[in-house]
């Protein structure tokens, strides 16, 4: 089966290069999601199932659509498409790209000199991640959760609008009502 | 169905992944792409966790996958909810755009 697992890898590769040099941001999303697909399946090979699920669900599932959602807010299309044509010339991705591969050279080489290891992953059930979350790591789920909920509340208050007051007349209204509403309260 | 890997293939993957959504973010001056090439990068380091809990039979790596997992929904929620208002107060997603904040 390892067949599988390097027709998997190449897939992730593939769609990975195809996400950084799109144009059009849908087209984008859509190769990072067969990318996901991927990684759930390399996931699958290497006997963590729950992970493969995990990825599915809330990677390619949750965090795609919110994704998906802000391109349609912001209506990016053919527009996005055309400026992006034109930020992203070989003068411009040239250095970066080959400082990267240098590293990634560097990093080929160190892991390289370290020997063969071939192994046969052992299956994590679902059982034993549960226990372990649940035991030793009790600790950061609930710091995780914390996060959740400062990210849920840093969403809501940075995604707010403020109003556009569109005339002076209707502010003095809105400033009558907020002082009311004060002195309800009082 | 027993596959055999060799530990090397697999980090260099993820190396290569990790490789990849560094480039991403460097050559690309919308923002959007860049939110999209962080998490290229995060995928990369949980593929790398998740082989080295295979590796060894250990239920860590997995449990790691699952922090980075949140971390991942907690940062792409306020990253999109910075590129709404950015946008609406821009009218571009260009990163240039942001030099005025003076940081």
């Amino acid at each position: 089966m390892e067949i599988a697992f390097y027709i998997a890898g190449t897939v992730a590769l593939v769609a990975t290069l195809m996400v950084i040099t799109r144009h059009n941001p849908v087209h984008a999303l859509l190769y990072l999601n067969v990318s996901l697909l991927a990684h759930a399946m390399l996931f699958y090979l290497l006997g963590a199932s729950f992970a493969a699920l995990l990825e599915i669900i809330i990677y390619a599932g949750a965090i795609m659509v919110l994704f998906i959602f802000v391109v349609m807010l912001l209506n990016l299309g053919k527009e996005t498409a055309e400026q992006e044509r034109k930020w992203l010339k070989p003068k411009v991705w040239m250095g970066p790209t080959v400082l990267a591969a240098v590293l990634f050279a560097e990093f080929l080489a160190l892991v390289l000199s370290s020997g063969q290891d071939v192994y046969s992953p052992a299956v994590v059930s679902p059982r034993e991640l549960a226990v372990a979350l649940y035991h030793e790591y009790l600790i950061g789920v609930e710091l995780a959760a914390m996060l959740l909920m400062a990210a849920v509340v840093g969403a809501a208050h940075i995604g707010r609008h403020k109003k556009l007051v569109l005339h002076r007349f209707l502010q003095e209204e809105k400033e009558k009502e907020e002082e009311k509403h004060e002195e309800a309260v009082l | 169905m027993k596959t055999t890997v060799s530990a090397e293939v697999v980090v260099l993957l993820a190396g290569l992944l990790f490789a990849l959504g560094i480039v991403g973010v460097i050559i690309r001056k919308n923002i959007i792409f860049m939110l999209l090439s962080v998490e290229i990068m995060l995928n990369a380091s949980g593929l790398a966790f998740v082989a080295a809990g295979s590796r060894w039979g250990q239920p860590d790596g997995q449990v790691m996958f699952v922090f980075i997992l949140a971390m991942a929904a907690a940062e792409v929620s306020i990253g999109l909810a910075l590129i709404l208002q950015i946008y609406h107060q821009h009218k571009s997603l260009d990163i240039d755009n942001l030099k005025e904040m003076n940081g």
